[in-house]
């Protein structure tokens, strides 16, 4: 073949295109390079919000992962390796949670990421993630009807987390019911469900209305609220919401014995930001509360608010579900490596198959044993509901006689079931990635 | 979600109410917005940082209640003169330079409150502070169909008075009428003998000084964080765009948008009524572009 100028040009850009390429987009170099190697660090990806309205909660759940990783580093890391995280504020932007979680995967190369407390940030994240068949650990409650093969999530789904409060409060307080959320899918997702546990049991629900993320205008609503009546409140309320809300339901005159709020989000946290008396006297229902008193717990409590990580005083159901999220991902790991026996050949997706069926035992929960349901990859556990107290903490007034399981389609039946492998239909198809 | 959900049933005493918190909400944007109105009537500096000087009045108040046990209704005068102090500072620093540059301001001032906003979560960490009110504000207005915290009344009439008081300023005394000769013509008013560069400090401080009042009353209402002003300096903006450069015009504006977010709000939702009222400013604008009212004509 004779060369001639134009070919010669044309070659020499290829390969100077090529050359050029970052090492990730060549697919062999791409395999060739592990994402654990022996002589480093385990790098795990930490993205939550440090600034902006949702850092009232994500902040203490970056803390808690570094604390984590601490506890696991000074008894020996995972697989004798250390684990080094790598921290990134996504300013409570759900933009930057997937401009960020690229960064993580393709260029701090980590091995899994933990992050996020919203399901806006979730899904702004699951596609990349899924993209690189990488593993992101969402360690907090969320509404279900997902089934991915990339995404593990540590805290109750929606079916797990208002199946026990909604019939609670109707027995306790009546019938009627007035529904306040912050306005994006989590809360709607969770009235729906909600909705299909109070018709059970004869409810009825008065009005429904959102707010937006960070909004803190509650006047109108409990205009609404006062001309309705209604025998409790239940909020999905996030954040900085959530605490507006309850500051404001004690000066516009309401009683929490009269009409208490049935929350799913307002933990010690929120009561600590908001002051304890304006908590007081409402319902929580959590797995986790920092007045659990059980051996672990407890030393999980004095160990955590003892460190340097604990400067906020208390202890969450988000930042419990958090901490096992890491523990969850170094089981998962050292799972993988005993079934591989090599470090550098291990894939987030290698961990996340690994992780069907894993357990977490007392020794290490503070909530108790919980296990990762090895067909839709969330938790199961013992849902609990506390009501809040004059000193901010929860008294627990009822704990799930067994663990409840993940059912991410619970009220959506005709989708199809979630397993390992994907989404069963009811048309006998295998969907994968369903978002 | 049918049709009867959607909307609220009506019922007269609760939208008479729903009228009261109108104007509950036109207070707390009418005093967010005044500082932001002054500065750029007087001397068309359009103050990005505003929302952040709101958030260093409620972080000023939390450190005078937490640190140094000032009760509540003194913290507010501290307040005002601790952050027009920092307004003034910032005027001679930074807004002095750019007065014949309009966009530089914009982009200056913008450029302060990042500034001001990782300042403040550098002091004080990004966990969430909070501002105690007084207990005697924890009553309840409960007659016949008229339901309002005591706080929110306080705030009605704060507002009130503040905007009482920056009227009296402006047209009963010399110096608001030289503030007014300086909006008017500043050359003219120059060759009268009036110092304008002065008349712009003080009325920068001043509009600084308002903006931290109104961040010290809304420490009560709202949880302190460092990005807090972001979400006041829209509604701000809202009320200078619509009711135009003048006080009387921000009055109005502040009023009808405050109604119409109650109203809407009590019909349909709070999702509903902020896309209604954007959609019905964006068409008012189109219409009239400068405001509700707008200064006079110069005569010449």
């Amino acid at each position: 073949m004779t060369i001639t100028r134009r070919s010669l040009i044309k070659r020499s850009s290829a390969l100077a295109l090529a050359l050029s390429t970052p090492a990730i987009f060549r697919p062999s170099a791409a395999r060739a390079q592990p994402w654990i190697s022996k002589n480093g660090t385990i790098k795990l990806g930490v993205l939550f919000s440090q600034s902006g309205p949702l850092a009232v909660v994500e902040n203490d759940s970056t803390q808690v992962v570094l604390f984590a990783i601490d506890e696991i580093n000074a008894n020996g890391g995972v697989a004798g390796m250390q684990v080094e995280p790598v921290v990134i504020d996504a300013k409570s932007d759900v933009k930057v949670y997937s401009e960020k979680i690229s960064q993580l995967i393709l260029s701090d190369r980590v091995i899994s990421t933990i992050g996020g407390y919203t399901s806006a940030s979730r899904r702004a994240v699951a596609p990349f993630v899924m993209a690189r068949d990488h593993l992101f650990y969402y360690p907090t409650c969320y509404e279900g009807r997902e089934c991915t093969q990339n995404v593990i999530c540590t805290g109750p789904l929606a079916n797990q987390h208002s199946q026990d409060l909604i019939p609670f409060m109707v027995q306790n307080f009546g019938k009627r019911v007035y529904f306040v959320g912050s306005n994006y899918i989590w809360p709607k997702e969770s009235n729906k469900v909600a909705r299909v546990w109070l018709e059970k049991v004869g409810g009825e629900v008065l009005g429904e209305d959102y707010v937006p993320i960070g909004g803190s205008e509650f006047a109108p609503i409990f205009n609404k609220i006062r001309q309705a009546n209604p025998d409790f409140i239940f909020s999905t309320l996030i954040g900085d919401s959530d605490v507006a809300m309850h500051k404001q339901f004690l000066s516009e005159g309401f009683k929490a014995d009269k009409m208490p709020i049935a929350s799913l989000t307002t933990g010690e946290i929120e009561v600590r930001a908001m002051g304890a008396e304006a908590g007081a006297g409402h319902f929580l229902s959590a797995p986790y509360f920092q007045a659990l008193d059980t051996p672990t717990n407890n030393r999980f409590v004095e160990k955590y608010l003892g460190s340097k990580y604990g400067g906020g005083g208390v202890t969450h159901y988000n930042m419990e579900e958090t901490y096992l999220a890491v523990y969850f991902w170094k089981a998962g790991l050292e799972k993988a490596l005993a079934q591989t026996g090599d470090i550098e050949a291990i894939t987030p997706r290698m961990i996340r198959d690994a992780s069907g069926g894993v357990t977490i035992g007392d020794e290490i929960s503070p909530e108790g044993k919980v296990w990762i349901d090895p067909d839709n990859f969330n938790m199961w556990l013992r849902p609990k509901i506390g009501q809040c107290q004059g000193d901010g903490q929860f008294k627990i007034i009822k704990v799930a006689d067994q663990h409840v399981g993940p059912n991410p389609f619970e009220i959506y039946p005709d989708r199809g079931v979630c397993k390992a492998d994907g989404l069963h239909t009811p048309a006998g198809t295998v969907q994968k990635g369903v978002l | 979600m049918s049709v009867t959900d959607f909307w609220t049933p009506f019922e007269l005493n609760s939208f008479l109410n729903a009228l009261f918190i109108g104007l509950s909400i036109a207070s707390i944007w009418l005093i967010a917005a005044v500082g932001l109105t002054i500065i750029y009537g007087t001397m068309g500096v359009i103050n990005m940082a505003h929302g952040e000087l709101i958030m260093l009045g409620a972080y000023t108040t939390y450190v005078l209640q937490t640190f140094f046990y000032i009760p509540f209704l003194l913290c507010l005068p501290l307040v005002f003169v601790i952050v027009s102090i920092f307004g003034l500072f910032i005027e001679r620093t930074i807004i002095r330079r750019l007065y014949n540059r309009p966009l530089d301001t914009l982009l200056a001032t913008w450029g302060l409150s990042l500034i001001l906003i990782q300042g403040v979560r550098v002091i004080f960490g990004t966990a969430p502070k909070y501002v105690s009110i007084p207990g005697w504000l924890n009553f309840q207005v409960s007659l016949g169909f008229l339901h309002l915290p005591g706080f929110r009344l306080f705030i009605i009439l704060a507002t009130a008075a503040l905007i009482f008081g920056t009227w009296y300023i402006a047209y009963r005394t010399t110096w608001g009428i030289r503030v007014r000769a300086v909006m008017a013509d500043p050359d003219m008013a120059s060759s009268f003998g009036i110092d304008s560069n002065r008349i712009y400090s003080i009325t920068f401080a001043y509009g600084a000084g308002l903006a931290g009042v109104a961040g010290a009353l809304f420490g009560g209402l709202k949880t302190l964080l460092p990005d807090m002003g972001s979400g006041y300096i829209v509604e701000a903006f809202l009320v200078v765009v619509v009711g135009g450069t003048q006080l009387l015009g921000s009055i109005f504006s502040s009023i009808i948008l405050g109604e119409l977010a109650s109203i809407f709000s009590y019909f349909t939702n709070d999702t509903f009524a902020r896309f209604v009222l954007f959609t019905l400013i964006v068409i008012f604008l189109r219409f009239r572009p400068q405001g509700l009212i707008t200064e006079g004509m110069k005569r010449r």
